[in-house]
């Protein structure tokens, strides 16, 4: 009885250490606190991936994880047809806007510069996956001091990429995923998981904004 | 002491179950706000804007149906694709909806207001 008692008291020990796979935060908030910006600019993405749809494929999943964040999200696709109103035609030039700029067309508290590094397919030998990566720095739009940056990847193959056909299911896998892959879709949704990775509150993420009921826990 | 056990564990349990659960009910109702702004870059033109509005009313029906605010962006979105469309007095509407909702954007929405009344 003893022991069951204590094998079981290790074992949920184990799973409390070892279950939500918590990293230490060992991120640096004090200037993301002192800051503590109400709302979030959203750039349109730079891109260094060969696929030009990750921009816009990109740009159009931050909204959601920002707002349910807690913070007040621009429009994204109002303030990309301001600044091409205001001759800036692209991510590049976009984010080259000086900051008081911004903060005189805008109002917005912070910035947040994105970079999308991959998108699209990574062909192996025997599978191909689709992958998205990108990297994010969150900058006040008064003093253009870095708040906080951080990164991410997401790919289609986490889920359960079944090895379990054989040589042959994963040469099918494949091909299939190949055939998947050009249509087009199939990046959008792994930026979707990129993004909502990227910009949530885990270790060394986010903080959580004014209009969440997290934010008092920060 | 076994009583001190069987607490220990019960919690231990409960945390586990409860702490990494984390599917924290959203703020928002989303709708189709981010899927619309996918298909307007992705197949540019293909949907009529008419339609687009049309689906963002509907959502906006079904957030009041469930009591749940519309997301930051939407009335604005919403604004800016009636202005397209030529219909100011609505665009003037949901611009002055947005900033009532989320002030935070009165900058934005006031300097797009004033653009409008030029």
């Amino acid at each position: 009885m003893f022991n069951i008692y204590k094998r079981l008291s290790l074992l949920f020990s184990l799973l409390l250490l070892t279950a939500c796979a918590t990293p230490q935060a060992n991120y640096n908030y004090d200037a993301f606190r002192r800051s503590n910006p109400q709302s979030i600019l959203v750039l349109p993405p730079l891109n260094n991936s060969p696929d030009i749809r990750a921009v816009y494929s990109f740009l159009s999943t931050v909204t959601r994880p920002l707002a349910e964040l807690g913070y007040y999200v621009f429009p994204v696709a109002l303030v990309d047809q301001t600044f091409k109103e205001n001759g800036l035609l692209n991510p590049g030039e976009m984010h080259q806007a000086p900051l008081d700029k911004l903060r005189e067309i805008f109002g917005a508290d912070a910035t947040l510069y994105i970079t999308v590094t991959q998108y699209g397919s990574v062909y192996q030998l025997l599978n191909s996956e689709v992958r998205v990566t990108a990297n994010a720095k969150l900058v006040d739009n008064r003093n253009a001091q870095l708040l906080w940056e951080g990164q991410a990847t997401a790919s289609d193959s986490e889920s359960g990429n079944n090895n379990s056909g054989g040589l042959a299911g994963m040469l099918v896998t494949a091909l299939a995923k190949q055939v998947i892959g050009s249509i087009g879709d199939q990046g959008h949704a792994v930026a979707r998981n990129a993004s909502h990775r990227l910009l949530q509150a885990r270790p060394n993420g986010l903080l959580y904004g004014p209009r969440s009921p997290m934010y008092e826990n920060n | 002491m076994h009583n001190i056990k069987r607490l220990f564990l019960t919690v231990s349990a409960v945390l586990i179950l409860a702490g990494c659960a984390g599917s924290k009910p959203l703020l928002y109702e989303w709708g189709s706000y981010e899927n619309q702004i996918y298909a307007m870059y992705s197949d540019a033109g293909k949907v009529p804007i008419e339609q687009q509005l049309q689906d963002l009313e509907r959502d906006y029906q079904i957030a009041r149906s469930v009591n749940k605010p519309v997301p930051p962006g939407y009335h604005a979105h919403l604004g800016y694709l009636y202005f397209q469309l030529g219909k100011a007095d609505q665009a003037l509407q949901s611009f002055e909806t947005e900033k009532a909702l989320f002030p935070e954007a009165k900058l934005y929405m006031d300097r797009l207001i004033a653009r409008i009344k030029q």
